[in-house]
């Protein structure tokens, strides 16, 4: 079997005394997709975080690629191929959907200390970027502010950014969060159909998109890994049910 | 990328400055040819700290600490006899970067309210410095002589002084312009937008973010060689606090994060130094130096209800004005 | 003799670490509180001068000027805060920059209109007049020496406010973490009012106190609001302890350096050479000093901020 793309050991953190992420093994297979669910507070954002690099853990190690990036800068492992989508959506919303999608490409092509010849202009950014926005199904809202797009659009800019950066892992932070259930379904359509060609580790709410799309499921409570298996092992996992999902059902009910 | 009515405006402007001295001189009267001179030379330090300010969101409150490098670089050399202009103005641009690399390097490790009072901090540093040293004048000030460039060039000549500062305007201008738009520029407004993003993206922020704040303090420190020339005077107060917020006043007044505002924004505020102390004296006699009184609350005003300054009360077709 | 000036010098500092204790505890709160950047906290102190020196003159009672001057400040503070700050709290820090700027000019521009350009005679008042031996053959004023014991009832009282009561309980939950204070369901617009008066009494006790010390005239509050920024930078934001660790040593810094480097100097340098480069490098020590701390710890010593 090949190695993981992505192998976390024992990772730990706390804030004060609140433990966020509490000796987290967990592993992404290349091309799998690994979702990580867990209730509010459970800690999902704060492993995003520290995965992407964004907050250092207070001991544990993260292997990608092969290579421990444990004390690489955000930009440093986004150069190893480790991209990130954010929940809260972060595009940048004064510059047109082209703009975002460019300014990823740029980021991974060489340094930027060019300050002379327009990047508007910049055949060698906006053609790459054109593809991506076809890929996503946003060709159209090129030239579009991203302020101005829709909720929905925005999110798959969102991911169209993280992929500009060709990464070799996606890190999907709810990628529909806030959504309405058809653009949910038109995302989750979407990201299956990267499937394979990327290796991807979703934290989502959704349990349908969830279900639909997870190779192996992670149910995360308390910053603790209570269960790793199948989407049909965690369906049967009386320990998920009884801490989540059925919660969860009573919470609908 | 500019919309052709703000275009018209940016010309308009050019050539306003271009006929002061004819027209002046035609009227005999020198007053306004200092005074837009004057303009012209707070246009270049507004325009740079907008590119730190407005495009790449860092709140330094020390640009004036570039206007006073600048100009103690020409007072320094003058007070040694050495008027070569071209030696001054390049210790003043080399100067100016070293020091704002120097300050950048500290600030940047920080962020937000910080960044802001240690920006301000480290100004009012190099203000007590020049007034210890009394070498050179101190609280007192020095009195400096003009520049000469070549033989025939030098700054004595006012109408070689005033379009000196009209060309390195239009040059400053003209650089912000291509480097705002560029690649870097790009990196620079992402930053502002949002820099946790731009790392995610894999961009290193810090060393852009520096880049940024040294080519504007650089720009800064000639709009200070020039501001020697033009009032034959250096003084500490050239880089006291009260003059950073002028210029940051400047740019807000003129709207932050647009290329040419800044610049009519320095015409703005020193147009209403000029004007509205006489107004007042004309209203009430011994108001005048009390204009201060009025302008704060102005300000407060300005900044509630008019974020997007003069640049943005000028209609724009376009909304993708970069 | 060189050691009783140093130990003289060590008191001054001691001394002026008081004012920018007072002047900035009230500040660093309501910099970690409400994220509000306020450069008018200076025109607070400048206005606590004003009204003590103003009252002091017409009783001829320092104690009564007090207690009239307190009330006046708290009042200044609210209505800064009523007025102008509490529509900037969801403003960028631009704004409130620019703002609180617009401000000072205001305040040091009505101070002159009211008063007058020159400055306002404080006499040091009779009862504290005078001065004691602290050490043989040392004399050292009483009124400074109530200064640094006003500073230390200050900082024990706020001590307790912070540490022992519900509303410091608050203060300090809101420093560290401001949704936090939201979710508990407080009325954080009373709060923020509450702070900010108490940071206005504080910088106008200081002003009060610097009035005999220092002179009482227009712009007086922005050298202090520029030293307390750093004092805040180095204590970090938010942190009482930090502002009280960091204003004595920025005092004690400040007034010492500035008085010992250049004779200091002249012991590796020529005299000559001491005399001009003393006042240079003392004037740059405590921004150096802020830089320094600032290298190795950029959220300053205390860091009150959460995550």
């Amino acid at each position: 079997m090949a190695d993981p793309i992505l192998r976390v050991e024992r990772l730990n953190k706390s804030f004060g005394g609140v433990v966020a992420t509490h000796n987290l093994d967990f592993e992404v297979e290349p091309g799998e997709i690994h979702a990580v669910i867990g209730p509010n507070g459970a800690g999902k954002t704060t492993f995003v975080a520290q995965l992407s690099g964004m907050l250092k853990p207070d001991s544990g190690r993260i292997v990608f690629d092969g290579n421990d990036v444990t004390e690489l800068s955000a930009p440093a492992r986004s150069h190893a191929g480790l991209a990130r989508s954010f929940q809260i959506t972060s595009v940048f919303r004064n510059f047109t959907a082209l703009q975002n999608v460019a300014l990823s490409i740029q980021a991974h092509s060489g340094h930027s200390f060019r300050m002379w010849k327009p990047a508007a202009t910049d055949a060698a950014l906006n053609d790459p970027a054109r593809e991506i926005l076809e890929q996503v199904g946003l060709g159209a809202r090129a030239d579009i502010l991203a302020a101005n797009l829709a909720h929905g659009e925005q999110r798959q800019l969102e991911i169209a950014m993280a992929l500009a950066t060709s990464p070799k892992l996606l890190l999907l932070d709810e990628p529909t969060a806030g959504m309405g259930p058809e653009d949910t379904q038109r995302i989750t359509e979407f990201l299956a159909g990267l499937k394979g060609t990327y290796s991807m580790l979703l934290i989502e709410h959704d349990m349908d998109t969830v279900f639909a799309l997870a190779d192996r499921i992670t149910v995360l409570v308390y910053g603790r890994a209570i269960a790793t298996g199948t989407p049909e092992a965690i369906r049967a996992n009386d320990e998920v049910r009884a801490a989540y999902l059925g919660e969860e059902e009573a919470e609908i009910a | 990328m500019i919309d052709r009515i703000k275009l018209l405006f940016l010309i308009g402007g050019i050539v306003v400055c271009a006929l002061v001295p004819p027209v002046a001189g035609a009227a005999g009267d020198d007053f306004y040819v200092t005074l837009f001179a004057r303009i012209m030379i707070f246009a270049i330090a507004a325009v740079s700290l907008d590119l730190i300010l407005g495009f790449g969101g860092m709140i330094s409150f020390g640009h004036a600490a570039y206007l006073g490098l600048g100009a103690y670089a020409v007072g320094i050399f003058s007070f040694y006899g050495i008027n070569d202009g071209f030696l001054q103005f390049f210790v003043a641009i080399v100067g100016s970067a070293l020091v704002a690399l120097v300050i950048g390097a500290i600030c940047l490790r920080t962020r937000g309210i910080y960044f802001i009072m240690i920006t301000l901090a480290l100004t009012q540093m190099l203000y007590f410095l020049g007034i210890s040293l009394e070498e050179y004048g101190g609280d007192d000030g020095l009195n400096t002589d003009r520049s000469e460039f070549i033989a025939g060039f030098d700054l004595y000549e006012e109408v070689n002084l005033y379009y000196l500062i009209l060309g390195f305007l239009i040059l400053c201008v003209f650089i912000m312009h291509r480097v705002i738009n560029s690649r870097f520029g790009m990196v620079v407004r992402g930053c502002h937008a949002n820099e946790d993003r731009m790392q995610a993206i894999g961009f290193p922020t810090f060393r852009y973010k520096l880049a940024a704040f040294v080519i504007s303090g650089t720009m800064c420190g000639i709009a200070g060689a020039l501001l020697a020339n033009l009032t034959e005077f250096v003084t500490p107060e050239f880089m006291h606090w009260f003059r950073s917020g002028e210029i940051m006043i400047m740019v807000l007044v003129g709207g932050m994060g647009s290329l040419f505002g800044p610049a009519f924004g320095a015409a703005a505020y020193l147009l209403f130094e000029e004007w509205v102390p006489d107004l007042m004296e004309a209203v009430a006699t011994g108001t005048g130096e009390n204009w201060h009184f009025i302008f704060g609350p102005l300000l407060v005003i300005l900044v509630l209800f008019a974020k997007q300054g003069l640049w943005g009360l000028i209609p724009d077709r376009s909304r993708r004005d970069g | 003799m060189t050691w009783l000036l140093l130990v003289e010098q060590t008191l001054n500092g001691a001394q002026f670490g008081v004012f920018l204790f007072l002047v900035s505890a009230g500040l660093t709160l309501v910099l970690g509180i409400m994220n509000v950047v306020n450069l008018a906290h200076g025109s607070l102190f400048m206005l606590g001068a004003y009204y003590a020196a103003t009252f002091f003159g017409l009783t001829g009672s320092f104690l009564l000027a007090l207690v009239i001057m307190v009330p006046l400040a708290l009042i200044s503070g609210i209505v800064i805060e009523v007025v102008a700050l509490r529509t900037m709290y969801d403003r960028d820090h631009m704004d409130q920059v620019l703002a609180t700027f617009g401000l000072i000019l205001f305040f040091n521009e009505s101070v002159r209109l009211v008063w007058g350009p020159e400055s306002q005679p404080m006499p040091v008042p009779d009862f504290l007049d005078g001065s004691v031996e602290i050490l043989p053959e040392a004399p050292y004023p009483v009124f400074r020496i109530v200064v640094i014991l006003v500073g230390l009832a200050v900082g024990a009282g706020l001590y307790f406010l912070i540490t022992r009561t519900k509303i410091g309980m608050l203060i300090r939950a809101g420093a560290s973490n401001r949704a936090m204070v939201g979710a508990l369901g407080v009325n954080i617009r009373l709060l923020y009012t509450l702070v900010f008066g108490l940071g206005a009494i504080l910088a106008g006790l200081a002003g009060m106190m610097a009035g005999p010390i220092q002179s009482v005239e227009p712009g007086m509050g922005e050298d202090m609001l520029i030293l307390a920024f750093v004092v805040i930078v180095i204590g970090g934001i938010g942190s009482i302890r930090g502002a009280v660790i960091a204003s004595v040593l920025i005092g004690i810094v400040e007034v010492v350096g500035r008085s010992i480097l250049p004779f200091a100097m002249a012991n590796f340098m020529g005299e000559d050479a001491a005399q001009t480069a003393g006042p240079a490098v003392a004037s740059m020590l405590i921004y150096v000093l802020m830089a320094a701390v600032l290298f190795f710890k950029p959220a300053g010593l205390f860091p009150a901020q959460a995550g």
